[in-house]
């Protein structure tokens, strides 16, 4: 143990903010410059929105425990607000980063005032009685969008919504994502929610309030879930209420459900695939859903856990592994003086 | 603020011990009922405030029904549980551990799936004081208290030899390392009062000898009440200083090891009656 290197907390966020700086420059030459066709570049951006919305699901259903099925709905609620926002401030003189970083703000909190507004009455039950609950949820809010036609243009959609997601601001928003759900579950607030899954009882008799933490991982998620609907407006330039229907929440839940709850490299994996898989298998497109539902039960039957399990990505420990040059091929630990 | 409540000493078990204290805890007439059984009735005990004592009793007489009742896992129907003299009546789980009552399970509820140092952590969680806007932005006060809290929980687990298991999962420890992590946890929370649940079930004579010492060692390092259920009375003999004696819900008595091992009553209670 005393001889392990170990890499400093500055240099591991150094490795990793050089490494998304890196990516971000990346793909925006890729996507500018024309590289990518419109194709692609749009492939990428949808990627991006099922990242977001994979690994915030993934806070309530892998690390909370629940089975919230009303994900869509907070997405729905995200993307509306955002693209009345956005279209609203076509007109006024607000300068158009401004006016996007402000509709994604007000997208993820609205969202997450309706995650709380529905997760206090819904987290009173568990299991198959919260996932009917929230299905509920997110079908009362599709509905009420299109029984409100003055503000949300009701069933023919929403129109005209600026076309503001581009690589950059998509790319941002999974960044930060990624790091807030991070940050949080690395702290005393995240072990809490994570007790919570493991063991109710425990939770509470070691003094942790579980219905605020519930509570408050639920309108996290739905946070993330807001910005992502709005993300959506952003890339689609119109929204129908269609879109949000409950087959939309089942689709993030497999994603979690394939990448392994609780572990966000698994839903960044997943939702990767699973987006891009059926445009790739465009060219035999008769087999297309066979295939993609095969490729479900073969990982269900041979991974249930999902394909990362809880496994949790780490890089700075595996630059640490290269560095102690501890590999998992290699035996244990003693037996590697001289390689 | 809770209402302060006269102090009365005539419960408790051992009267000699603390006398010049309060009790830390009191139960005055606590029951409850479920539907038309009466699980705990009558119940009355004083607890010392470095006092060890036993609660023991033939199975189905209610013991972990008390330690419920004292965390409030369930509500009495009757009487009031009085903690440093404050009335508890009101509080949930939550509220009893913050106020000072740590208990272990019967059948080990740990985390599982995490590190046995999180476990701990977790039990920690009042401990740390940082907010959640502190926690996303990782300000130094966020590395302050989580590296305060790191050291704190291996200290704890020093008690039993534990720091060297810290990055092991929970579940994958044997049982008895298991059992010693809920104590840790327990620990963790900052109690008073100390509630072990059968803890030496599953070990081996000399684990429960070992256990025996660690007790009593947390007592006097930590100065705070234990009170245990246990059926090894090689353990409950050896340190408690006073036992009760739980029979149909009731307590039929009270007193030292050597009052208890030759009351009639107990010994009727879990031998039965004599013929004749």
């Amino acid at each position: 143990m005393e001889n392990q290197k170990h890499i400093s907390m500055p240099v591991r966020y150094g490795i990793n903010t050089t490494l998304i700086v890196l990516f971000l420059i990346m793909g925006y030459v890729l996507t500018s410059s024309g590289f990518t066709n419109r194709a692609q570049t749009s492939l990428i951006l949808q990627i991006g929105i099922y990242i977001i919305l994979a690994v915030s699901l993934n806070v309530a259903t892998g690390y909370l425990g629940q089975l919230p099925l009303g994900h869509a709905g907070f997405m729905a609620v995200g993307a509306y607000s955002c693209g009345i926002f956005w279209k609203s401030s076509l007109a006024s003189a607000l300068p158009t980063p401004i006016s996007i970083f402000l509709g994604l703000v007000v997208a993820g909190i609205v969202a997450a005032i309706f995650g709380v507004l529905i997760g206090i009455p819904a987290l009173r039950l568990k299991g198959d009685y919260l996932a009917i609950i929230t299905l509920g949820f997110g079908e009362i809010i599709r509905v009420a969008i299109i029984n409100l036609p003055s503000i949300t243009g009701g069933t023919p959609g929403l129109l005209g919504i600026p076309k503001h997601s581009n690589f950059i601001v998509v790319y941002l928003c999974v960044v930060f994502t990624i790091v807030a759900i991070h940050m949080m579950m690395k702290s005393r607030h995240g072990r809490a929610i994570l007790s919570i899954r493991e063991n109710e009882i425990a939770a509470e008799s070691c003094g942790i309030n579980t219905t605020y933490y519930k509570v408050m991982a639920f309108a996290f998620s739905a946070f993330f879930a807001g910005i992502a609907g709005g993300l959506y407006a952003g890339f689609q330039g119109l929204l129908v209420p269609k879109s949000f229907d409950f087959m939309a929440s089942i689709n993030i839940l497999v994603m979690v459900v394939l990448g392994g709850m609780g572990s966000m490299i698994g839903s960044v994996i997943a939702a990767t695939v699973l987006t891009a898989l059926p445009l790739l298998l465009q060219s035999f497109n008769t087999y297309r859903m066979i295939i993609y539902s095969l490729l479900l039960i073969i990982v269900m039957i041979f991974k249930p856990s999902g394909l990362m399990g809880m496994y949790d990505f780490s890089l700075s420990r595996i630059l640490e592994r290269i560095l102690n040059r501890d590999f998992p091929w290699k035996k244990k630990k003693g037996d590697e003086v001289n390689v | 603020m809770s209402k302060m409540v006269p102090v009365k000493q005539s419960y408790s078990i051992v009267p000699e011990r603390d006398y010049h204290k309060s009790p830390i805890l009191e139960a005055h007439h606590l029951g409850i009922d479920f539907g038309g059984l009466t699980a705990v009735d009558d119940f009355n005990i004083a607890i010392g405030r470095t006092e060890i004592c036993g609660l023991i009793g033939p199975n189905g007489a209610g013991k972990t029904t008390v330690f419920n009742l004292l965390t409030k896992v369930y509500q009495p129907t009757r009487g009031t549980i009085l903690l440093d003299g404050m009335d508890t009546s009101g509080f949930n789980t939550v509220k009893a551990n913050q106020a000072g009552i740590a208990r272990t399970f019967q059948n080990i509820r740990l985390f599982k799936n995490l590190t046995v140092l999180d476990n701990v952590l977790i039990g920690l969680h009042n401990d740390i004081n940082c907010s959640i806007p502190k926690a996303l932005l990782r300000t130094p006060s966020y590395w302050k208290a989580e590296k305060a809290a790191k050291t704190k929980a291996l200290d704890l687990l020093s008690i039993f030899d534990m720091q060297d298991l810290a990055n092991a999962e929970a579940g994958s420890l044997p049982y008895g390392a298991q059992r010693r992590l809920e104590i840790v946890r327990a620990l963790a929370t900052n109690p008073k009062l100390l509630l072990l649940d059968e803890p030496a079930a599953g070990m081996n004579p000399s684990e429960t000898a070992e256990l025996m010492e660690n007790i009593r060692k947390i007592r006097d390092t930590f100065q705070i009440a234990i009170m245990l259920i246990e059926h090894d009375m090689n353990l409950v003999m050896g340190i408690c200083e006073g036992i009760a004696v739980l029979s149909y819900g009731k307590i039929i008595a009270k007193g030292t090891p050597a009052e208890i091992t030759s009351n009639p009553a107990v010994i009727e209670a879990y031998l039965g009656k004599k013929e004749g």
